[in-house]
Parts: structure tokens; sequence; C-alpha cells
């Protein structure tokens, strides 16, 4: 693991980023929380059908990987995506609208927990299938490298999706085109019950950045500096022009895979493990150790998110549901065909 | 069949009409770049690209890795992001690799989305059987992606429609797969200038006829154009459609002929059971169309088998024009 301590002592993201965004990161990382509790309540509740998949625990890697994009700039997301639609700065009331499956959802209630995503902000899309947003985020920085436009494309995958081919395929091609793409890897340690030690032939998946003569760094992925410091360095070096880099935050899922893991795979010991390195509690530390908040200003931040995740549940719950008869509207871009 | 001027006598290969009409497009359009293996300075595997990279260059004309999943998928990002990528795959058969993008992907995110986003990729897929090449490179698997929701799928079956149907898709805002049969790209015909479109959704009745009316799609066409002629020497007069697009499916042109003619012969070079066959013949017996009908209707389409190497094998596992003779006549019997 890198470390992120920079030789005057300063954390790289203090020295980096104004108060105000680290700030703004730290109530990110609130709402991503908050959301996921709020939508794992809900779920407790009979208020939602289906399934879904939370990030709670992993915050730091999301925020952290966003914090020098602009809206122009792209990511892919995951099956695990709320998180990533926080950070790249979506509505919170529109994402529990989608979550609650409404029209006034961002993806009309036709897409829910798996695919909320607001293209606006430059989220090309949370994606149902491991490894299915890798060769598009590609794509993405294809169109940006040929049309000029200085954007840069973060690639968000779990560890499960570096043992698809899509992995291999896309990470070739993005080098050997140069593209202007950050493939950000976010190891919880698992697919669903398989952990990276029995389903990856490398100790670390940044390792395997070599096969691609890329740039390859592993950091905590639960450290919002560590993060920031590797990811804004893969950016740069897109956004000047000298291609794709590799980055793996190595991070942990405190929840099940979905709502039907019953953790049979891992020990009541590794999670509270992992529990107790909460990236959001280590966030507030840094901020309050070099005077950017004070205890009340985090505390006001928190309470801040609790009440805009109230507001965007009750917003999600008055909602109109779609209508049964336009369910066929948006297959086609011009009317419905065949 | 032709709408556009009788005194352009002008004659072009299929392959070659492709690719003028990628010509046309780079030339109006920065965006449309194309994608594929062995597209550049080998100029594709059965030549449709040609010397394109030369005018355009490699950013323009990109020879992919061997990779068809991540290709198609690079292809639906740059979709989605500005450009207009046409992709090829070098024989549809290796389209299976890239299935996971053309239908998780490329079909499904403008929905999934709830409509914020447009996927506006072409892909071309080198299609059939007649090169010899044998079971993994002489498929017909154009009902694969027909099957799905979110795409257009179309098969010109004349240089004129390869043309027409690739400029309409690049017009198309939504994921277009183009079927091209590989036999077909040496055929010749007359291809009109400069920049026309051929409507994606619309068959063609590219043959008159009251007694009967074969459906047909891709080089299918071609021979029942062929047994046409020899049934009209018999006295059956025969209706050809082709269908050219099998998704949207064109039912109004198709039930109407039907009405017409009490009889209904469909023809598909891919495997007969739950393809393009089927939709058509329960499109008709869904409507009322099905009242019109004298006689039962008569699907011909490959055998269940995969694609044989020998080459009396592998003509006996397609529809032949004798083929399409005894069904017709057997459906003329009792009428001629």
């Amino acid at each position: 693991m890198r470390d992120t301590v920079m030789p005057n002592n300063i954390p790289y993201a203090i020295s980096r980023y104004s108060a105000e965004e680290l700030k703004d990161a730290l109530k990110k990382m609130y709402l991503i929380r908050k959301f996921e509790e709020g939508a794992e309540d809900s779920y407790m509740r009979g208020l939602i059908h289906g399934t879904m998949h939370l990030s709670i625990g992993q915050e730091a890697s999301a925020v952290g990987s966003c914090m020098s994009l602009t809206d122009d700039d792209k990511i892919t997301s995951t099956h695990r995506g709320h998180g990533h639609c926080v950070a790249k700065g979506a509505d919170l009331s529109r994402m529990f609208a989608e979550f609650f499956g409404k029209e006034s959802g961002y993806c009309k209630g036709r897409g829910g927990s798996m695919h909320i995503a607001d293209p606006s902000k430059g989220n090309l899309g949370a994606n149902g299938i491991v490894g299915g947003g890798l060769p598009i985020a590609v794509g993405a920085a294809l169109s940006a490298k040929r049309l000029g436009t200085g954007a840069v494309t973060i690639c968000f995958f779990g560890d499960g999706a570096n043992n698809e081919g899509a992995f291999h395929e896309a990470l070739n091609m993005a080098k050997v085109w140069n593209l202007p793409v950050v493939f950000v890897c976010e190891n919880n340690k698992y697919g669903m019950s398989t952990s990276t030690e029995r389903s990856t032939a490398v100790k670390n998946i940044s390792d395997r950045a070599v096969a691609y003569a890329m740039p390859g760094v592993t950091v905590d992925g639960n450290d919002f500096s560590a993060v920031t410091e590797a990811v804004d360095a893969a950016v740069e070096r897109a956004r000047k022009g000298e291609g794709p880099s590799l980055v793996e935050n190595v991070t942990y899922r405190w929840r099940g895979h979905s709502k039907s893991d019953r953790n049979r795979y891992r020990t009541k010991e590794e999670i509270a493990d992992w529990q107790s390195r909460d990236p959001i509690v280590a966030m507030a530390k840094l901020l309050v150790d070099h005077k950017i908040s004070t205890e009340d200003e985090v505390a006001e931040i928190e309470a801040d998110a609790t009440r805009i995740i109230e507001e965007a549940i009750a917003f999600a719950t008055e909602g109109d549901n779609p209508k049964i008869e336009e369910v066929t509207r948006d297959v086609y871009t011009k009317g419905a065909a065949a | 069949m032709n709408m556009h001027s009788k005194t352009d006598l002008r004659e072009l290969s299929y392959a070659e009409a492709i690719r003028e009409a990628m010509d046309i497009a780079m030339a109006r359009d920065e965006r449309v770049i194309l994608m594929g293996e062995d597209i550049g300075v080998y100029g594709g595997a059965f030549g449709v690209t040609g010397d394109l990279v030369e005018k355009y260059g490699t950013d323009r004309v990109m020879d992919t890795p061997i990779s068809e999943l991540g290709g198609a998928g690079v292809a639906v990002g740059a979709a989605m992001t500005g450009l207009r990528p046409i992709f090829e795959f070098q024989f549809s058969d290796f389209a299976t690799l890239g299935m996971e993008q053309i239908v998780n992907q490329a079909a499904k995110i403008r929905y999934m989305l709830g409509g914020a986003v447009s996927v506006p990729v072409v892909m071309r897929f080198p299609s059939g059987s007649g090169t010899g090449a044998a079971a993994q490179h002489s498929q017909s698997l154009e009902a694969w992606t027909a099957h799905v929701p979110g795409l257009k799928v179309v098969q010109p079956s004349t240089p004129e429609d390869a043309k027409g149907l690739l400029l309409a898709a690049l017009e198309d805002p939504d994921p277009v797969m183009i079927y091209e049969h590989k036999i077909l790209y040496k055929m010749k015909g007359h291809v009109p200038d400069g920049y026309y479109t051929t409507p994606i959704g619309k068959a063609a009745v590219v043959r008159e006829g009251k007694d009967l009316t074969i459906v047909a799609t891709s080089i299918m066409v071609h021979k029942a154009l062929d047994a046409a002629e020899t049934m009209a020497a018999e006295g059956i007069d025969a209706e050809v459609i082709d269908l050219r697009t099998i998704r949207p499916m064109d039912r109004d042109t198709v039930l109407a002929s039907v009405r017409k003619t009490g009889r209904l012969i469909c023809i598909y070079e891919a495997v007969k059971t739950l393809g393009v066959g089927a939709e058509v013949s329960a499109m008709v017996a869904e409507s009322d169309a099905f009242d019109y009908l004298d006689a039962p209707i008569i699907r011909l389409g490959g055998a269940e088998c995969p694609i044989p190497y020998n080459p009396e094998l592998e003509k006996a596992v397609v529809p032949q024009v004798p083929d399409i003779l005894e069904a017709a006549r057997n459906l003329a019997k009792g009428r001629v």
C-alpha cells in the first residue's frame, strides 16, 4: 500500500482540495451511507421489491475517485453503483424515486437499483453485468480522444470483473490506443461469495497492469486521501494524453452481496474488523485533525445528509408509478418499433 | 424496387455498394468511424472496407485486436458519447463472442436509463453458407438479435439496398444490426449515385404475382426470383417479397400480399425452426389474412444441422431453387 503522507506530513487530499471541497466530499460519503441504509430499511419494510447491492463501507472509494472529475468527465459503474452515482453528483431524490420504481426516478422506474444513473452528470450507467462497463468506458474514452473533448473516463469495476474476458479486452485496447481512461477496481474481497484468494491468480489486481503496460497501484480504499492521490494522478496522466492506468482500491462491503446473502463465506470477526476501519469515521477524523471542520460541523454535515435522505424518501414515496400503457416507451428513440 | 432515376445504370457489387455507403457517410460526418478486425490495410476479410483506410487514416478506420466482446463494447460506448461507429464482425459467427454487449448493453441501455441516452451504433455481420468454411464460419444467426427489443435488424439482398440500408442505419438513433450475405458480396447490380436511404422496416415487393406469395430474406430473394421465372412458364404467377428488415417486420406488405394470393411460402437460409419463417407465419395466422389462406403455409429453411464442409452437403442443408419449385407446385395444385 502506498504511503499517502506527504513529506511535510500533510495528507495529499488536504493539500490538494479546499475546505469546501473536502466538506462536500464528507457530505457525499454520508449521503451514500444514508442512501444505502434508507434503501435497506425500505426493503425491510416491504416498500420495494427486487434486490439491491449495497456499498456501505466503500464510500471513500466512490467519492475519492471522482474528486478531480468535472460533469464533462464520464464514469461507468457497476451493479453496486449507488455510491458512484452520488459521487458523480446525482440528485438523491431522483435516485430514491428510481429505487422505488417511480416515473420521477432517473430511469423513470424502468431501471431500478441496478441502473440508477444521471447521464447529464457524465454517468454512463450502472450495469447489471459484471464487466459490462469495461469496454463501454473504453468507447467513451475513444470518443473523448477522437472528438478532442479533453474528458477522462473512470471505469469502476469490482474484483469479480477482473476475471472476466471483458477486463482483458478492454485494458488491452485502452493501452493499444492510448486512451484517457482510468480503471478503478474496487476490490471488496469477494465476488459474491468467492474470495479473491480463491478466484484470482495474482495477489493484487493492480499486478495485472503490467500485462497491459500501464501503471498499476494498490491503495487502501478506505483511506480517502490515498484514493484521491492515486486516482488523481491517473486522471492527470489520462488528461495529458499519457494513456490509461489501473488503480485498485482495497475496501470491504459491510453488507452481503445482495439481499439473499447469508454471509456463510466470511466470519463475523472479519466483518467487525473492517467495520472498525469505517472510511467515514476516518474521513471525519482527517478533517477534524487538520482543522478543516470542527466536530460540530461534522455533526451538522451528517445531520444535513440525514435530512436530504428523508426528503428524498418522501419525494420517492409521493411519486407516481409509471403508466402501464407506456411500458414500451424508450425501447426505441423514435416511437415503438416491432 | 429502384426508386431512383432509371437513366442511371451504374452497376456496383454488393461489397462496393457497402463501401461506397461508408465512404459517403465518412465524408459527410466526421463522427463516423469504422472498427473491426483487419479492416485497415488488409481491407477486410471480404474486402468490404477495401482502401478506405488510405482515404480516412487509421484513426477512423480502426483495426481492432481480435476482441469481439471488447470491440463491440467500445463501439457501444463510443456511440453513447458522440461517435457514430460502424463495427464489423469479421464473420457473423464471431458475434457470439460479443453477444453480451449487443444484447445486454446496446439493446437495453436506452430503456434502462429511462430514455436519457441513445446508442446509435451500427454493426455489420457477414453471414451465410456457400463458401466452404464449415460450421463456425457459415451461420445465419440473425434471429438471435431480431429476438431482442431495442435492436433493429436488416438483411439487404441487393447492392442498392445494401448501400441504402447502411446509410439509413447511420441516420437511426438506435442500434442497427446489418446481416450481409457473403455470397452476395460479388453480386453486381444497379446502385444510384450519391446519398440516399432505404427505409428500415419496409419490405419490397420485388415481383408482383397473383397465385402465391413468397416471402424471402437475403440471398433467398434471388433464389425465389429464379424459381418464380420457372413457375411463370408453368403458369404459376408468384409474388416475391424481399423482407429486407426482420425487426421491425413490415406486416402490412406481407399481409396485403397474402390476402391477394391466398398462399404463402417463407424462405430463409437460417435454421428453419424458431426463425423468421415462424414469425411471418404467426403474423399471418394471427391476422385476418388467415381467412384468405387457401392452403397451409410452407416454410423453407435451413436443416436442423450445423453447416457441413463437403460442398454437396453444404448445398443440401439450405433451400435451393428446386426446393422452392417443388413447394410452389404443391401449393398451387388445385388452382393451376
